[in-house]
């Protein structure tokens, strides 16, 4: 990819990224840190992109543990959210 | 399938992490925010294993393996968070993010050994960046693991020399990540990765128990960059675009969470740094302390007119959510005037208690938060303290030095009269000593606070 191409999408991502969360209150803190960890999980599709090249045992190895660890990141991380939020739902009636 | 439509699929997952992060800043929308961001990246997943580019062809190598992998992972992973106590769940979510640093550090690895000499130097550079963040995330969140589940001391860790150590190993780090791009060998990489690991270590253990949250939102934000650096690696823009944006927005998360609580940033993550070693503070010192029965604690409540109850993590350990509601239900129909005052980062995180207490369906309009509750202290009878310690102890105004000095605390010092519930004279988190313990017009009600809260329901219903 374009060096400049990449560039661009790195500073309004982080553009983004400050702009959508610069007002939370402190109610949400945890839920939110929690809801971003759970999307930086999106790494297994990077890590499925390397077992898919992987021609060794080693890296065969390496990227299957990877995979393992991102799985647990990225599911395991929305299943709790959803369960800390769930709990909030109720009292708002 | 076409590259257009795999990498307009892509772009669709990063539109849904926007969406995802938006909704969850705020109350309403959260809910549906966190599962547009699980739907983002079920998508961003499915559809890699529908994507052929010019290197590789359907199905993808090793797809067994990738399943088998996937699966393992959703054996481990589903079960943790459904099963795990909200009490726990703190050091749950530092063990996710820890896990995920391990991830693109190895993914960044795997690539690394794949390119082997063709990789170019910018793509060296990345992966240098990768394996230092993400091996430092890793290991740093399995240390935050570790002191909130209460595996290892709580109170900041300082040695000798320390910050030499400390300092000297980040030299080595940047040494050894220069050594890999100059020369593209396997072992300086290996080398790189081990003492990278070392540093996520030694950067967390000074840490004090108050500025674990702190740091856990840091090294996620420092995950997101490592999962955006190996999107450069891997030319994927919809790693780029995740990536950023968690590092982005967990950047700004950090410094709202250490506002909320009165900490300084740069003297959180400087701590290693600076850090000197403390005296010990003058232990075994016995002073006297009031101590009164569940008895004593029904009468005081039952002439009260308002009475302000301060939930801690001490509550939620002893499960005692629902007997406090109990209590409260009790006092309300007496015409008592009750609120339950919750401060920022009751718990271990901010939000915690929150989180807590609605699971225990406490009324919402019954919570008030810090800014609201500490004008009323003066007009307030009684003041319960439930497992809390750090956030109510006057020290974080009156000494300047202590490490929770500056954080704002909910000012029960001001109520005419104080209940702490605690299990024994053990100080809270952060290891401070609290002076309020001792003050003449706090009683304290030692034992398991479920146990003891029941006493006291029952003693009040007989008066």
């Amino acid at each position: 990819m374009e060096p400049m191409a990449i560039v661009s999408i790195f500073v309004l991502a982080v553009f983004v990224g400050f702009e959508v969360v610069s007002k939370v209150s402190s109610t949400l803190h945890t839920p939110l840190m929690s809801g971003a960890n759970a999307i930086h999980g999106v790494i297994l599709v990077g890590a499925i992109i390397v077992a898919d090249h992987s021609t060794t045992n080693l890296e065969l190895g390496l990227s299957v543990t990877a995979i393992i660890l991102a799985t647990i990141n990225m599911v395991g991380g929305f299943v709790v959210t959803d369960r800390m939020l769930e709990m909030f739902k109720g009292n708002k009636k | 399938m076409s590259h257009t439509l795999y990498d307009l699929i892509g772009l669709a997952a990063g539109v849904a992490f926007i969406l995802a992060l938006k909704g969850l800043s705020h109350p309403k929308t959260a809910r549906r925010g966190n599962l547009i961001g699980a739907f983002g990246a079920s998508l961003a997943t499915l559809v890699v294993f529908f994507h052929t580019n010019e290197d590789s062809s359907l199905p993808l190598n090793n797809l067994g393996w990738i399943l088998g992998a996937i699966a393992i992972g959703l054996v481990i992973g589903v079960p943790a968070a459904r099963k795990v106590q909200m009490t726990q769940m703190p050091q749950l979510v530092a063990l996710f993010n820890g896990v995920g640093g391990g991830a693109a550090a190895l993914v960044a690895i795997v690539e690394y050994l794949n390119l082997g000499d063709k990789a170019t130097t910018a793509e060296v550079i990345f992966t240098v960046f990768t394996v230092i963040v993400g091996c430092v995330s890793f290991s740093g969140s399995i240390i935050t693991f570790m002191k909130l589940q209460e595996l290892m001391t709580t109170r900041p860790v300082i040695f000798p020399a320390g910050r030499f150590i400390i300092a000297a190993t980040l030299v080595s780090v940047l040494g050894v990540g220069g050594w890999v791009v100059n020369s593209l060998g396997t072992t300086p990489l290996l080398i790189l990765a081990g003492l990278s690991l070392l540093f996520g270590i030694l950067f967390v253990l000074p840490v004090g128990g108050a500025d674990v949250p702190i740091v856990i939102s840091l090294l996620n934000a420092f995950t997101g960059l490592t999962v955006a650096a190996s999107g450069y690696v891997l030319d994927s823009t919809l790693l780029i675009i995740a990536g950023t944006l968690v590092g982005a927005s967990g950047t700004i998360l950090t410094r709202l969470m250490a506002e909320a609580m009165g900490r300084s940033l740069f003297g959180t993550l400087f701590g290693a740094f600076t850090a000197k070693p403390q005296d010990a503070a003058a232990a075994g010192e016995e002073r006297p302390v009031r101590s009164g029965s569940p008895d004593d604690v029904a009468i005081l409540l039952n002439y009260a007119r308002r009475v302000v109850i301060v939930p801690g993590f001490g509550l939620a350990v002893a499960q005692a959510q629902h007997t406090v509601r109990e209590l409260a239900d009790l006092m309300i129909s007496k015409g008592i005037d009750v609120a339950y005052g919750i401060h920022p980062v009751a718990g271990r995180m901010p939000g915690h208690m929150n989180v807590l207490l609605a699971e225990a369906n406490v009324p919402y309009d019954q919570l008030a938060e810090m800014d609201e509750v500490n004008p009323t202290f003066g007009q307030t009878d009684v003041a319960i303290v439930i497992g809390a310690n750090d956030v109510v102890n006057p020290a974080a105004q009156t000494t300047p030095g202590c490490p929770i000095y500056g954080m704002p605390i909910l000012e029960v010092n001001h109520a005419a009269n104080i209940i702490f519930l605690k299990r024994s004279m053990r100080p809270g988190f952060a290891g401070i000593e609290n002076e309020l313990l001792y003050d003449p017009k706090t009683m304290l009600l030692f034992g398991d606070a479920k146990a003891s809260l029941t006493k006291v329901v029952s003693a009040l219903k007989a008066l």
